[in-house]
């Protein structure tokens, strides 16, 4: 596997063969990637090849199946996020993620966004805590929408404005990383589409790691894609270069529709 | 005729053949009419047998259940008038004795004492040879027209499957409106027994007054004395501190329950492996098989005399019958109830909102306390409000372990007396069953099926709001 560097951009997550088992199962073979920083990278690949293994890697969710076995390191500047010495919690507060299916608490709007600057501790103040919300909000692009009514049970939006506060929810808590596993795919056209141009304008803050299964979405919103098949990396590079000239001729076929 | 083959039991039987017999009839029919006319029957044959068998049987037995409670209190009706002639001076009670004896003899379980019993059972007896005479008649015409009627319907044509699913429907809503019915006749008579009551007792003095003493209220002199006694009070039917007691012993009894029951369901749902779980659930769910009644023992015997004995050695009064005691096992008997319904509320909680809480960095405590738990909040009080009304409604524990005496108090370690108690108290015993004191169970009664109803409701409501969220 040959990894293109782009050297202009920083490497802000380094993963080094990594296998990962469920049970006896190996769901992942010995894949190591280098993810620039503050760039939008995405996993692409046929249903069941490990990208949400793999996305789940990088804050430890598969911490949370008992049945489940990371092995290989994933050094994020000093840290092994794989170690056992490195605290998942503290982890997680660094590395957000957005969920396929728009998860919100059965709270208000104002609730859910503020749940992770309150488990956190990070504001000090009432005001301080509205101030972080609202930022959020506005980064998620959600406030003009909800400004008036953040006293509002957060089950009654829009799924498309609930997966934006769940994007509000995960910056909230001021991570440099987010993980998104088909954060769109519950969605209609137009909701993806705003939710695509939040992605772009977030790419300028956060390093973002999206699965998505449209390879159109891929090829709008990523800088470098990443091609998975049977639990292996085949192919990763520019997303211009993936889409245009893949070199693998897997990554050819379920470009053009062939597997999939 | 021997005691086995009584006369019931060879209607049975007759009446049981004779659906088989047609049963066997009409397929036949059906089948040779089918190959005459060379079509095919509509339904399959044995819909045919159903058919007529139906015809045959239902009427029957619908006119064997009239006769029931038509025909034989009329029998006993004019034997016991022939007893009152016989026996002009004897009191009513004695004679309802007799009557029974009476009724022993006819059916020979016993022999007469005397000529006169001789001679009024023999009339009896033949009495109901006779009525017996008339109903197997009665029945076989019955049949026989029902069969008749049926048999000459069955051709090929007939849509004999669609008939009988018919009928199995309106069998199936029959059951659920005789269900149905039976609970509204029990408070229907609940409700008219209540408003005999308020005749006698104003509303405001039952749900108002603070004096409980239903007992005293009997003799009509002492009452008035009691009354005057207790200066300015509304009567002896104040069930303040009745409710009180109940209320005492039901919150005892949560206290109890709802953080045992709450804790142990978060542990199966949440932090116990499948295996551990499929032993722990369903052990605590045995708890909620053992008797009331074996709570009871335990209250009386084990925990009263436990807590007093603590008591004393506190320094503390606790009286021998407690509502912690009372409380306190009853508490213990609905734990299952309430961890069993809570692990199931939880279990519910969809996974994506708990990987949306560790997403976030939350720990697993902050993640059930902040998010699951909150989550399944509606559900949690459903189950909770249904354990209330359970603990209201328990009779057996506080019958032998809260007391009797109607204490106005919010002290745990005196004696408490519960609405259930009350009315076992006042139906139990002799008693006339129109005096005001046993009328006043049927308002307790009420009352408190209007209680548990409530919360019953206000259960269901708010379990269904948790259903809506997560669907
Ligand atoms: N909890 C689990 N227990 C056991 N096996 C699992 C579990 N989750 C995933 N797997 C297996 O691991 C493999 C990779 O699954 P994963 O969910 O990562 O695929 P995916 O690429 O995200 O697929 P999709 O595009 O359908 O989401 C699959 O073969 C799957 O069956
Ligand atoms: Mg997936």
């Amino acid at each position: 596997m040959d990894t293109v560097v782009d050297m202009a951009k920083a490497i802000k997550i380094q993963a080094k063969d990594v296998n990962v088992f469920y049970g006896e199962k190996q769901a992942l073979n010995n894949v190591s990637i280098d993810i620039e920083d503050r760039s939008v990278t995405a996993f692409i690949g046929p249903s069941g090849c490990g990208k949400s293994t793999f996305l789940r890697c990088f804050n430890r969710m598969n911490d949370v199946i008992p049945s489940c076995r990371v092995e290989g390191s994933i050094m994020m500047g000093d840290v092994d996020v794989n170690s056992l010495q490195t605290d998942p919690v503290l982890l997680r507060a660094r590395i957000g993620m957005v969920f396929q299916k728009p998860n919100p608490f059965p709270k208000t709007i104002f609730e859910n966004v503020a749940y992770g600057p309150r488990i956190h501790g990070l504001a000090q103040s009432k005001t301080e805590l509205d101030d972080m919300v609202e930022d959020s909000l506005k980064k998620a692009g959600l406030w003009g929408e909800v400004a008036d009514r953040l006293a509002d049970q957060a089950t009654g939006l829009s799924g498309g404005q609930q997966q934006r506060l769940c994007i509000a929810r995960a910056i909230a808590v001021g991570p440099d990383v987010l993980l998104m596993d088909e954060p769109c795919s519950a969605l209609d056209p137009i909701a993806t589409s705003v939710i695509e141009e939040l992605i772009s304008e977030l790419q300028q803050r956060f390093t973002i790691l999206i699965v998505t299964h449209s390879m159109q979405q891929a090829a709008r919103v990523s800088q470098k894609t990443a091609y998975f098949h049977l639990g292996t990396l085949v192919e990763y590079g520019d997303t211009k270069d993936v889409f245009t000239l893949p070199k693998n001729e897997q990554t050819e076929a379920y470009i053009s529709g062939k597997i999939g | 005729m021997s005691d086995f083959l009584s006369p019931n039991l060879v209607v049975f039987a007759m009446t049981i053949a004779a659906a088989f017999l047609s049963f066997y009839l009409a397929t036949g029919r059906v089948r040779k009419q089918a190959i005459a006319s060379q079509t095919k029957s509509h339904s399959l044959n044995q819909y045919y047998g159903f058919y007529v068998s139906l015809w045959v049987l239902v009427p029957a037995i619908l006119l064997a259940l009239m006769w029931m409670f038509a025909a034989d209190p009329m029998l006993t009706s004019a034997a016991k008038a022939r007893m009152v002639d016989a026996y002009p001076n004897l009191p009513e009670s004695f004679l309802n004795l007799k009557m029974a004896q009476l009724v022993n003899i006819a059916s020979g379980y016993i022999k007469a004492p005397d000529a006169v019993m001789a001679a009024q059972a023999e009339l009896l007896r033949a009495a109901q040879a006779s009525a017996d005479r008339a109903r197997s008649l009665t029945l076989a015409a019955v049949m026989c027209n029902g069969f008749f009627y049926a048999f000459r319907r069955v051709s090929p044509e007939l849509r004999a499957r669609v008939l009988c699913e018919a009928f199995l429907r309106r069998l199936f809503f029959l059951s659920a409106v005789v269900a149905i019915l039976t609970t509204i006749g029990i408070v229907a008579s609940l409700l008219f027994e209540a408003v005999r009551f308020f005749r006698e007792i104003s509303l405001f003095d039952f749900f108002f007054g603070t004096h409980w003493s239903p007992m005293t209220a009997l003799r009509p002199g002492d009452a008035a004395a009691a009354d005057e006694f207790v200066a300015g009070s509304t009567g002896s039917f104040g069930m303040v501190p009745v409710m009180a007691g109940t209320l005492l012993v039901a919150v005892i009894a949560m206290a109890v329950a709802v953080p045992i029951g709450l804790f142990s369901a978060i542990y199966t749902s949440e932090f116990a492996s499948w295996r551990v779980r499929n032993i722990v659930k369903p052990t605590l769910e045995v708890l909620a098989g053992v008797p009331t009644v074996v709570y009871g023992f335990f209250a009386a015997l084990t925990a009263a005399p436990f807590f007093r004995d603590l008591g004393l050695f506190v320094g503390l009064d606790v009286s021998s019958q407690s509502a912690l005691a009372a409380g306190g096992v009853m508490g213990i008997m609905i734990i299952p109830f309430i961890s069993s319904l809570s692990d199931d509320v939880i279990t519910a909680v969809p996974q994506s909102l708990r990987d949306g809480a560790y997403g976030l960095g939350s720990t697993r405590g902050e993640t059930i306390i902040r998010v699951v738990l909150p989550a399944a909040f509606p559900g949690l009080v459903g189950a909770f409000l249904l354990a209330i009304s359970r603990a209201i409604g328990e009779t057996m524990i506080v019958v032998m372990a809260a007391g009797v005496a109607a204490n106005m108090t919010i002290n745990p370690l005196e004696s408490v007396t519960t609405v259930t108690v009350q009315i076992v108290m006042l139906l139990t015993g002799d008693n006339e069953f129109d005096s005001v004191k046993t009328l006043s169970a049927f308002a307790l009664g009420m009352t408190l099926f209007v209680i548990t109803l409530l919360l019953n409701v206000a259960a269901l409501t708010a379990s269904r709001r948790l259903g809506q969220r997560y669907e």
